[in-house]
């Protein structure tokens, strides 16, 4: 079993129609894990559902094995899941420092030696740790939200389209350190419209369409397959 | 000689009184600010607030008073700060949670939240009039003057004097101190920067595990703060009048949308700006202009711009020159 598993899960908002049906998501350690599908197949919300976002009217959500299907994001948080929102994913009146900070609010111990881990992976950031992130570039913006994400030393990673509107050679940058990412052991789940080169370093993909699984299977062989390419990838 | 009288004229005028009335504005702008900052509302109850903390430092000077306790040439009234403001604090904690919490769950729009604080303003108003009573308080006791006009004169030799009331002393020393904590607070501290996270940003706070509840009552109990030290000074130095503070209502709503909305540094820039227009623009400069011209060319009228019974219409006059010309205020603040 997967260390995040999101099982038949079915759900959608108030009284509206079920947006997921009986999908199932897992990632495990060291594992990335990407959602792709066409536009409102219902990927953003299969990971809020994973984060207890979106109220589930049917599934389980089992983290290491717990049933965590009933917590709140927050609890969610806390548990070591950390979540990379795709729109307004820093704070932008606070410094690129003060922002990791704030990733690490929950954590009593000395959080300096993650702070380094970020800079390290994200040497960009270290320059401009005293700069306000609402100034950035879209790409450095990117890499404080996911910095403020891994502060918390989660244990899955989760991003809603970390590469929407940022260029390709930004894009390629930010796959390189998620892969580093998951060279540390940390699952990673990504729901991605570049979704050629998403599925490229991807171990595990899903391709949703209408909340519904449709293909799962590794990166590669999705990328092989004749049937996923023509309707998904563009030929 | 003369260019030194004018000057010390202005500044006993001018200066000393827009500094000190400048910083009680400051501290009731920035408790306004910091609402709008974290809870996303105008909160028209701040003036009131400011009253009832003023109130309870009026009845526990009284107590303070009968028993023989003072502070010497300080006002009594100092004593009781602590008490007064968590007094206040204890009440904006239950008026949050009886009527703010409500809108809140509700997700209710910011107009909501505006009308909500009207309606408490007015409830604050009755409560404070019932316990107080409809009468001016003078609780200000201990040395009035730290300097008056007279030693001034004999320490310079000038002709002209130059005042610093204890009232005004007090406002300036303890608004800065004040002021510096906050921003000390908001700037360093972990609480502060959460406080600062979710204004920003409330629903990445959230996932940053930063705890709502808290910030909202932190917000809350800082702002009170605020008001009731505002409150107190602001009637030591010009008497306790109910109605004083509900007129001081427009010049620090003026003094956040001059500074700039959400933006604490603004709140203080902004309350200076109101308080230095109110007593520019209210001063009759006749006697400064007769120090510094000759005799022949002294003017005939009082030389002011408006009477000192238009003194509101001048917060007026910014806010709607502001709202014109620059929105987001000095500092760059949101628009509403």
């Amino acid at each position: 079993m997967s260390y995040l598993v999101g099982e038949q899960l079915s759900g959608g908002y108030g009284n509206g129609p079920n947006i997921l049906q009986a999908c199932t998501i897992a990632v495990d350690q060291g594992e990335i894990a990407v959602i792709v599908g066409p536009n409102g197949a219902g990927k953003s919300t299969a990971m809020k559902a994973l984060l207890g976002m979106l109220p589930l009217r049917a599934g389980t959500v089992t983290l290491a094995g717990q049933d965590i299907t009933t917590l709140s994001p927050q609890a969610r948080v806390a548990a070591g899941m950390a979540f990379v929102p795709q729109t307004e994913n820093v704070f932008t009146g606070m410094t690129v420092e003060e922002n990791l900070e704030m990733g690490a609010y929950l954590r009593e111990d000395s959080f300096q030696t993650t702070l380094e881990q970020v800079f390290q992976l994200f040497p960009i950031l270290k320059t401009k740790r005293h700069q306000l992130a609402g100034e950035l570039s879209g790409g450095q913006r990117q890499q404080v939200a996911v910095g403020r994400a891994l502060m918390t030393q989660p244990q899955v990673l989760m991003l809603d389209e970390p590469t929407a509107g940022v260029s390709p050679v930004v894009m390629d940058e930010l796959f390189d350190r998620i892969l580093e990412v998951r060279a540390n052991g940390i699952a990673v789940l990504m729901v991605e419209q570049n979704a050629r080169q998403a599925l490229e370093i991807a171990d595990k993909g899903y391709v949703l369409v209408m909340g519904e699984n449709r293909y799962t299977d590794s990166g590669q062989a999705l990328l092989a397959d004749a049937e996923v390419r023509q309707a998904f990838l563009g030929g | 000689m003369d260019v030194l009288n004018a000057l010390v004229l202005l500044a006993n005028f001018v200066l000393v009184p827009a500094l000190s009335y400048g910083a009680q504005l400051a501290l009731g702008a920035l408790g306004v600010t910091l609402i709008y900052s974290v809870l996303r509302f105008a909160n028209f109850a701040q003036g009131e607030t400011m009253a009832f903390g003023a109130m309870v430092a009026v009845l526990l000077t009284g107590v303070l008073q009968s028993v023989g306790i003072s502070l010497g040439f300080l006002p009594t009234a100092l004593l009781t700060l602590p008490l007064a403001i968590a007094a206040t604090a204890l009440l904006c904690l239950l008026t949050d949670k009886w009527v703010y919490q409500y809108y809140r769950t509700q997700r209710s729009r910011p107009i909501t939240f505006v009308m909500a604080s009207v309606g408490v303003m007015f409830i604050m108003n009755g409560l404070v009039r019932v316990i107080l009573g409809p009468g001016d308080q003078y609780f200000s006791d201990g040395e009035r003057f730290i300097m008056t006009v007279p030693d001034f004169r004999v320490w310079t030799g000038l002709e002209e004097g130059l005042a610093l009331k204890t009232s005004q002393g007090l406002s300036i020393v303890l608004a800065l101190l004040l002021m510096a904590w906050l921003f000390w607070f908001l700037q360093k501290t972990k609480t502060g920067k959460a406080m600062r996270a979710y204004a920003d940003n409330e629903n990445l706070a959230l996932l940053s595990g930063i705890d709502p509840q808290r910030v909202v009552r932190i917000t809350w109990i800082l702002s009170a703060t605020l008001a009731t030290v505002a409150g107190v000074l602001y009637g030591l130095d010009k008497g306790y009048k109910p109605l004083s503070y509900f007129h001081l209502l427009l010049p620090v709503f003026a003094a956040v949308i001059v500074g700039g909305i959400g933006r604490p540094i603004g709140a203080v820039v902004g309350g200076f700006v109101i308080a230095f227009s109110e007593a520019l623009i209210t001063y009759a400069y006749k006697k400064f202009f007769m120090l510094l011209l000759p005799a022949e060319w002294a003017p005939e009228s009082l030389m002011q711009f408006l009477s000192t019974e238009y003194k509101s219409a001048v917060s007026f006059m910014i806010l709607v020159i502001v709202l014109l010309v620059r929105p987001t205020g000095i500092f760059k603040g949101k628009v509403i």
